[in-house]
């Protein structure tokens, strides 16, 4: 083995960059399918190009020698799911104390610390999610904290460690929570904060230690003053006043969402994505002007008080308000069925003349949820030059009696449904199961 | 002369109980009965029950016929387990009546006097075609002792009408095992065997000794006497005992242990029954099964499975058919749980009977409920289409034959926000 430092860039990545080189592909022609192309496309009866893992050619009478052709006639292709709301990994199966690793509830604001090193690669999830036909998924710390701490984005395919399975060029995400979580977590310890109003403070205070961070290390650069001791707190609250990293704000209230909102005004950051967002619906206009996203469920409510008012028609009322609509799963079942989750929605808008297209739908969670993360230029859409990170469906993907048969990701066959040879199985399920892996 | 009604109007009409006489024509009816599917068909209604199903069937002149139009009729749905009326805000927000606490009342807590029909949730159902549910207890959390108990209590069922709510008291009591029941008895699943097996002997020894108790001349015993009255339902055979229980070596324990006892008994989850199929089909022992959950949530549960409800089914057994995550709050999601086991592999007809016909079995409702015959109660849903498709949601709901308003707080929220002027509080 090699020493343990690897300081310069001659040798190798830097610390903690991907290093994920993806499965070995081929090319890959897929032909004769229902194309929804997550830009509101759909076409029928279309082919799709997988070359050197990218996207090379979209519509009817492809071809292309040597590749591996795939009859697709009577099935549906759309870009690879992604979750943008996901604890596998650290709140792994099985759900032990011992690797509950989503919540540094130690002390508030923990901004410093990063969800991808309590990522346990092993948590067969994983696969579950990847039969699902999810793609892409961003690993969140949880909801206990005001700043939870940077989430990160991974290549659904298996890793000895994260940096394997780390989206390469992805930006990093700096969880923070509105609301219930933070304050009963530690409002029923006798810390700070106990409120809504604690919270807000909470906010604001750390954006102000951030704020004076940054003019003393931009001080520092233009040799103004020494630069400040490196703090891991401080430097993501950077990233994010800088526009690197992105903000995903756990928030459910109107009111609150309007909050934070104005914080954002106040200290000169967007707030990229609302998470849960539960009753976006009464802010839709805001949240359209302000351009952030809304990552919500489906129909989960009354669990919580700030939960009462969650609406089948949430998702629809923000799409039909032009504001950026994302459906996510916070869970590791539910991210086996965004598209069914998606449907759902679907229906519901229907009923009230909100007429809602599989080609328009589907953006909900691809092209929207890549936008959240700051893929979309890399993934998230049928598009020439994107990632190959296509799903053959066997059917209508917002049937719930459709499956996907195949998942590629970077145009390699990441997933195969019933093919074992195919498919991969974490450690965790050798010796535990009598099937032979999650399924 | 009958009037045809259309379904949207129906919407805006209020009923009667039991009075109105009501025709459902040229409907697609899955009777879940032995007359199987009837393409086009009528369903009459009559004081709240169903008076005739068939191809051909003399409708009443005081009839107020809805003409259904070629969509789907199915029976009303059946939540297996939950707690519907039993709970508005799940945490940190009102007192929650189901959760079973402190060591008076164990086998007796019984959760039918809490139940309040006017619950938000009930509504939020029942427009989603609910008609019928399990209402359960759980045991508390451990309190700072580290005590809690593996008896959670008596569930009961339930109609989501507005009048003559409750059904059935005592319809089954909780019992909670496994690595759940060991964190209630101090931390073995060892002590929770003992302690079900002590609350099944002392009921027995107080069947025989009552009158000697009451005289106070019999051994103390570690249940109260109300607890020991309840306990005499499981022991005489009828009232089942319904089991969180999900690792396969526990379940050859329960089975073991029904047997000694002659007790009936339900399994609630029974992720690794599957490996059981066989054994479970000879011991007549149904289990309520989630589709979806296929992951090692825990060590009890390594051997979770997609399919499992096929699995059972194929070797005999009863299932009944409700994900976790499709009780209670959404339970109305049971269309989808049972969408899934289709999608698994399941055949449809049985998919449909799990959330209809089968729980109204499991819980001695089905003279009553659960599928669409001469005498039963008139419950009924119309559907737009197959009624486990995601995009379709009932038209019109029918329970104990009165046509429930199709209307809850979540689609008056929804109404308010689809308006555009005024204030939010000023809209309808």
């Amino acid at each position: 083995m090699t020493g343990c430092d690897k300081q310069g860039a001659d040798d190798g990545p830097a610390p903690f960059a991907s290093r994920y080189e993806g499965l070995p592909a081929q090319t890959t022609l897929i032909t004769g399918a229902t194309l929804l192309t997550g830009t509101g496309e759909r076409l029928e009866n279309a082919d799709l190009l997988l070359v050197d893992g990218k996207i090379a050619g979209v519509g009817p009478g492809l071809s292309a020698d040597g590749a591996d052709v795939v009859d697709a006639s009577g099935k549906w292709v759309t870009p690879g799911v992604t979750d943008v709301h996901s604890h596998l990994g650290v709140y792994p199966s099985p759900g032990t104390q011992s690797h509950s690793d989503g919540n540094e509830s130690t002390a508030p604001v923990t901004a410093g610390v990063w969800a991808e090193h309590s990522v346990w690669p092993n948590d067969p999830g994983f696969t579950t999610a990847l039969a699902g036909g999810v793609t892409s998924l961003q690993i969140l710390p949880g909801s206990a904290n005001l700043f939870g701490g940077r989430g990160v984005t991974l290549k659904n395919v298996p890793g000895r460690n994260v940096m394997d399975m780390k989206f390469p060029g992805a930006p990093h995400g700096l969880k923070m929570a509105c609301g219930e979580n933070p304050k009963r977590n530690y409002g029923g310890r006798g810390q700070a904060p106990a409120t809504r109003m604690g919270n807000g403070a909470g906010y604001s205070s750390a954006w102000i230690d951030a704020v004076d961070y940054r003019d003393q290390v931009r001080a520092a650069e233009k040799g103004q003053g020494t630069a400040p001791k490196r703090d891991l707190q401080l430097e993501t609250l950077m990233g994010v006043l800088d526009g690197e990293i992105l903000i995903h704000n756990h928030c459910y209230r109107a009111d609150e969402m309007s909050i934070m909102l104005d914080i954002g005004k106040e200290f000169g950051y967007k707030v990229g994505t609302f998470h849960h967002a539960v009753e976006a619906y009464k802010i839709a206009d805001l949240l359209a002007e302000a351009d952030t996203c809304s990552a919500v469920w489906a129909d989960w409510w009354g669990f919580k008080m700030e939960a009462y008012d969650g609406i089948r028609e949430n998702a629809a009322i923000l799409d039909q308000a032009g504001a950026c609509t994302v459906i996510h799963s916070d869970s590791a079942i539910g991210i086996q069925r965004l598209n069914q989750e998606t449907a759902k929605v679907m229906g519901a808008a229907a009923r009230v003349g909100m007429e809602i297209p599989p080609e328009r739908a589907i953006g909900w969670i691809t092209s929207s949820a890549a936008k959240s993360l700051g893929i979309e230029e890399q993934t998230g859409s049928l598009e020439a030059g994107k990632m190959a990170d296509v799903v053959i469906w066997d059917g209508n993907p917002f049937s719930v009696y459709t499956r996907a048969e195949r998942v590629y990701i970077d145009g390699a066959l990441a997933y195969e449904r019933g093919n074992d040879d195919v498919n991969p199985k974490t450690d965790f399920s050798l010796g535990t199961t009598a099937a032979g892996g999650a399924q | 002369m009958s009037r045809f009604i259309t379904i949207l109007s129906l919407l805006a009409l209020s009923w009667q109980a039991g009075a109105a006489t009501t025709a459902i024509v040229n409907g697609k009816i899955h009777t879940v009965g032995p007359q199987g599917t009837i393409e086009n068909g009528t369903v009459l209604i009559v004081d709240g029950r169903i008076a005739a199903v068939g191809e051909d069937v003399d409708i009443p002149a005081d009839a107020e016929t809805i003409d259904a139009n070629g969509k789907v009729v199915t029976p009303g749905l059946f939540s297996p387990f939950g707690q519907l009326g039993l709970v508005e805000v799940s945490s940190s927000a009102n007192p929650t009546d189901y959760s079973q606490r402190g060591e008076q009342f164990t086998a007796s807590f019984d959760v039918a006097a809490a139940y309040n029909p006017r619950s938000t949730l009930i509504p939020i159902n029942r427009i989603e075609g609910i008609t019928r549910a399990l209402i359960a207890p759980s045991p508390g959390y451990p309190d700072e002792s580290g005590k809690g108990h593996i008896l959670a209590g008596l569930a009961a069922v339930v109609n989501l009408g507005d009048d003559n709510v409750l059904d059935q008291r005592a319809a089954a009591m909780v019992v909670v095992l496994g690595e759940s029941g060991a964190a209630l008895s101090g931390g073995t699943r060892t002590a929770a065997w003992l302690t079900l097996r002590n609350a099944l002997d002392e009921a027995l020894d107080y069947r025989e000794h009552k009158g000697d108790f009451e005289r106070g001349m019999r051994r103390a015993y570690t249940h109260s006497m109300t607890d020991l009255e309840a306990l005499q339902g499981v022991i005489n055979g009828n009232t089942p005992i319904i089991v969180s229980i999900n690792r396969a070596s526990d379940i050859e324990v329960l089975l073991q242990l029904v047997d000694d006892y002659s007790i009936n008994a339900i399994i609630n989850g029974g992720s690794e029954a599957w490996l059981l199929a066989d054994k479970l089909a000879a011991a007549r022992v149904p289990v309520i099964v989630g589709p979806t959950a296929n992951l090692p949530g825990s060590f009890d549960r390594l051997n979770a499975r997609r399919g499992s409800a096929s699995i059972l089914m194929d070797a005999g057994v009863t299932v009944a058919i409700a994900d976790s995550d499709a009780r209670t709050h959404n339970a109305r999601n049971i269309t989808q749980s049972a969408g899934n086991a289709v999608g698994d592999g399941l055949d449809w007809d049985a998919a449909l009977r799990a959330i209809t016909l089968t729980p109204a079995e499991i819980f001695g409702m089905a003279a009553t409920t659960g599928s669409i015959e001469t005498g039963k109660a008139a419950d009924v849903v119309i559907w737009p289409g197959d009624p486990l498709e995601l995009t379709n949601y009932p038209e019109a709901v029918f329970i104990n034959g009165v046509a429930i308003p199709m209307v809850s707080r979540q689609t008056l929220l929804r109404d308010r926000y689809l308006q555009t002027e005024k204030p939010p509080a000023y809209r309808d």
